[in-house]
């Protein structure tokens, strides 16, 4: 039993991801990464709501009539991604503003939805929490690592700790304006996808067809 | 999938259905009743810090300015003068936009901030030099943008000619993108615009893309904001409204002539 909690904590890590295997939650991962901080308390807000949304469809999971399963699922996730940001405009005011609109759209964040349709539903209570958890860590690591590379090699800072100094303020770091810009966070998702599948063949997605005239079979 | 759902009785639906939205209900009212007056309190904390750091721009010209040197009024925008029976410091302009007593729709033809409605008063901030001459007004400006309402405070000479800043303090437009009107380099670009051409015409504006610094345009109008064009047409539109005669307008030719 303490094996299956520990496999729902850890597999979203790497082996599951929600970002790099299942390419899910994507926008949230391009729009707030640009600092470290941002990516953080973003990352923390979607930990919250998996882990609470999990427990709370778990908990309740038998009850649910099958035709409006998701409605259930999207009302509840829907009043947590509420109060979260309400949270967030009360107590974290000035990091509040510059996620903006991302926090609410966490309810659209098809990780939410995909957990508790796709683990909570047929879960207990605790394996559905440690999913929700293990989930909300796996999109938290691909976050801070983007969030590190962007806000380094776009500020020359680390949580708004100056490490470079940028030629404004006298340095000799000239900052890549591509990092604080979205396509940015494309490139080195990308990246990081390639990395791991190239360390992980079996996450390589198998090809759905053929291109006509194409002599080797190649994975997308 | 789910493991099995045994109530597939419309009526034990219905009233599994009638809990979950009344107990998530009961948790969000609890929950914006709660946390609302923190919030409101750091909007406004965020409204005055935005204030002030106007004002700290305009201290290298001048002296340092405190807060409690400022003056505000409120201005009937119509005619340009004081409105002395309404008290600045509870005018709430948030509540006289909206309500139909103390606004007016604005024609579709003429709205280019994108509001709709306008109060018939607005309160305003000056200071003055120990002459009692106004040394600089600061006004509040709002607008659209690309997918939120824009606030923020202009700030200009005492002759009204030029910008000594324009800073927004709440919008929620896409960040990295509109989002970046709040950066400190695009604030930077804004003292200094001159407001009117020779004509008296205001002129100042956002460019679409760059402003070419060999032309005209150059001490009017500041570069837009590149993937944020609606965002950037939109502090263009807001400024034009209310630097124009349906705005400020008519209190700033009171100011020119001395009479405010």
């Amino acid at each position: 039993m303490t094996n299956r909690y520990w496999d729902a904590l850890t597999t979203p890590l790497i082996g599951q991801n929600p970002i790099t295997l299942q390419i899910l939650g994507i926008c949230s991962a391009l729009a707030v990464t640009t600092t470290l901080q941002t990516a953080l308390v973003m990352s923390a807000a979607v930990t919250c709501v998996l882990a609470l949304s999990g427990a709370s469809v778990s908990t309740i999971r038998r009850f649910i009539p099958r035709s409006v399963r998701i409605i259930v699922q999207i009302t509840i996730i829907a009043s947590l991604v509420i109060i979260v940001d309400q949270m967030l405009k009360a107590f974290a005011f000035e990091i509040s503003l510059r996620l903006s609109v991302f926090v609410g759209l966490i309810v659209t964040n098809c990780i939410v939805l995909g957990r508790a349709e796709g683990f909570a539903m047929g879960h207990g209570v605790i394996a559905s929490t440690l999913d929700g958890i293990g989930n909300g860590l796996g999109y938290s690591l691909i976050l801070l690592l983007v969030g590190a590379i962007r806000e380094f090699f776009g500020h020359g800072s680390l949580f708004g700790f100056q490490i470079l100094w940028t030629t404004a303020q006298g340095g000799g770091f000239d900052p890549l304006q591509l990092m604080l810009l979205p396509p940015s966070a494309f490139f080195i998702i990308g990246g990081i996808i390639w990395l791991i599948r190239a360390r992980r063949p079996e996450q390589v997605d198998r090809s759905e067809f053929r291109i006509r005239g194409e002599s080797r079979e190649e994975g997308r | 999938m789910a493991e099995s759902s045994i109530h597939e009785n419309p009526f034990q639906a219905l009233s599994m259905l009638l809990g979950v939205a009344v107990l998530c209900a009961l948790l969000v009212s609890v929950s914006a009743v709660k946390l609302q007056p923190r919030y409101v309190a750091n909007l406004e904390a965020y409204r005055l810090a935005q204030l002030e750091s106007i004002l700290s721009a305009l201290s290298g010209t001048a002296h340092a300015v405190a807060a409690d040197e400022i003056e505000s009024r409120v201005v009937e925008l119509g005619s340009g003068r004081y409105a002395d029976g309404i008290d600045a410091a509870t005018f709430d302009a948030r509540k006289a936009a909206v309500d139909p007593n103390s606004s007016t729709p604005i024609p579709p033809a003429s709205d280019i901030a994108g509001i709709k409605r306008r109060a018939k008063h607005a309160g305003v901030f000056l200071l003055r030099d120990p002459g009692g001459r106004i040394q600089l007004i600061i006004l509040p400006v709002r607008g659209s943008g690309y997918q939120s309402s824009l606030y923020g405070f202009l700030a200009l000479s005492g002759d009204t000619s030029t910008v000594v800043a324009l800073r927004f303090y709440e919008q929620g437009d896409t960040p990295g993108m509109g989002g970046r009107i709040q950066d400190p380099s695009w604030e930077a670009l804004w003292p200094g615009k001159q407001v009117y051409d020779e004509s008296g015409t205001v002129r100042i504006g956002v460019a679409r893309g760059k402003v070419s610094p060999a032309s005209v345009d150059a001490q009017h109008m500041v570069d837009g904001i590149s993937g944020a064009t609606r965002t950037s047409q939109g502090v263009h539109g807001l400024l034009r409204f209310w630097l124009g005669d349906s705005g400020f307008g008519p209190f700033l030719e009171r100011v020119r002539r001395g009479e405010a």
